[in-house]
């Protein structure tokens, strides 16, 4: 059986999807709602590089360097702003965070 | 190809379980074990896939940065976690309902783009690059640093600014603190730091 494109796209497309399910159903926990997001950064990259290795071209593969190091910002200044959020409030409840009146 | 075979399916299953485990595990330091675990894995399908260079990447960028982050950041906070889990059950059924259709609908438009679409004739993994005598992080540096080479500055600027943004946004200053002041130190003269007093023999100082 030989494993192809379509193999690895649909791991990429359940990840994904469990990535979205998360923030569904953390809609509170902002730390859970944060690694969600890097599940789905993370598929984004399956996707990438399988479609650089089966089309034979590296463009995939450096851009999913981007995005890697764009998911590492990301992750760093959220926690960041959680824990300033958490020393302002006490908690991280985010469902009733209206300080900013949005 | 059997061997291939196995070990993609066995992969992908760690990935898609630990993925699931991360977001409806109870305590969210479980849910950072299992995302490394789900990048452990993710990064194995790497390999097979012969990107072991982004593989590595995944695995020391991933593992041994952000997911510590996240433990530190879990372990920090002291927060009643039970309390955020409220709202689990009730807005399950709803993300049952859009993760379903949205994994539906993803999965069969990856079937149509590898059956009929721009990848129907790759059915094998191609030859990284050019030429296949390369390995694959030699392969990525040859173009990384020539034709990508500003978009490789522009992320690290990204890096720079995303690690300035986190220390301002978490650095304070305690009031009541001593710090050194080195520019008080410097501007210090013999006037103002010490004092010559006349003293009578035989008697200390009484303040």
């Amino acid at each position: 059986m030989i494993i192809g494109l379509e193999h690895y796209l649909a791991v990429a497309a359940i990840l994904f999807t469990i990535g979205v399910f998360g923030i569904f159903v953390n809609r509170k926990n902002i730390i859970v709602i944060l690694m969600s997001v890097e599940l789905m950064l993370l598929a984004v990259n399956i996707n990438l590089v399988a479609f650089s290795v089966y089309l034979g071209n590296l463009t995939g593969q450096i851009f999913a360097m981007f995005v890697l190091t764009v998911a590492a910002a990301e992750a760093a200044v959220g926690l960041a702003i959680l824990v300033t959020f958490f020393r302002n409030r006490g908690d991280i409840a985010v469902d009733d965070a209206s300080m900013m009146k949005g | 190809m059997a061997l291939q075979a196995i070990a993609f399916y066995l992969m992908a299953l760690v990935t898609v379980a630990a993925g699931f485990c991360v977001v409806s595990a109870r305590n969210p330091v479980h849910s950072v074990l299992w995302l490394i675990l789900a990048f452990f894995s993710a990064a194995g399908l790497f390999v097979l896939m012969g990107a072991e260079f982004l593989a590595m990447l995944l695995v020391v960028v991933y593992v041994g940065a952000v997911a510590v982050l996240f433990l530190f950041v879990v372990m920090m906070l002291d927060v009643d976690f039970t309390a955020l889990r409220q709202g689990f059950a009730r807005y399950m059924p709803l993300g049952l309902v859009i993760a379903g259709f949205l994994a539906a609908e993803m999965v069969l438009v990856s079937a149509t783009v590898a059956g009929r679409g721009a990848a129907a004739d790759a059915k094998a993994p191609a030859a990284s690059g050019a030429d296949s005598a390369l390995s694959n992080a030699e392969a990525i540096g040859r173009v990384l640093y020539t034709d990508y080479v500003y978009f490789f500055q522009a992320a690290g600027l990204v890096l720079l600014v995303a690690m300035i943004g986190a220390i301002v946004l978490t650095l304070r200053h305690k009031p009541g603190v001593k710090r050194q002041v080195i520019m008080n130190q410097v501007l210090r003269t013999p006037k103002t730091g010490m004092r010559i007093r006349d003293l009578k023999p035989g008697e200390g100082i009484g303040e």
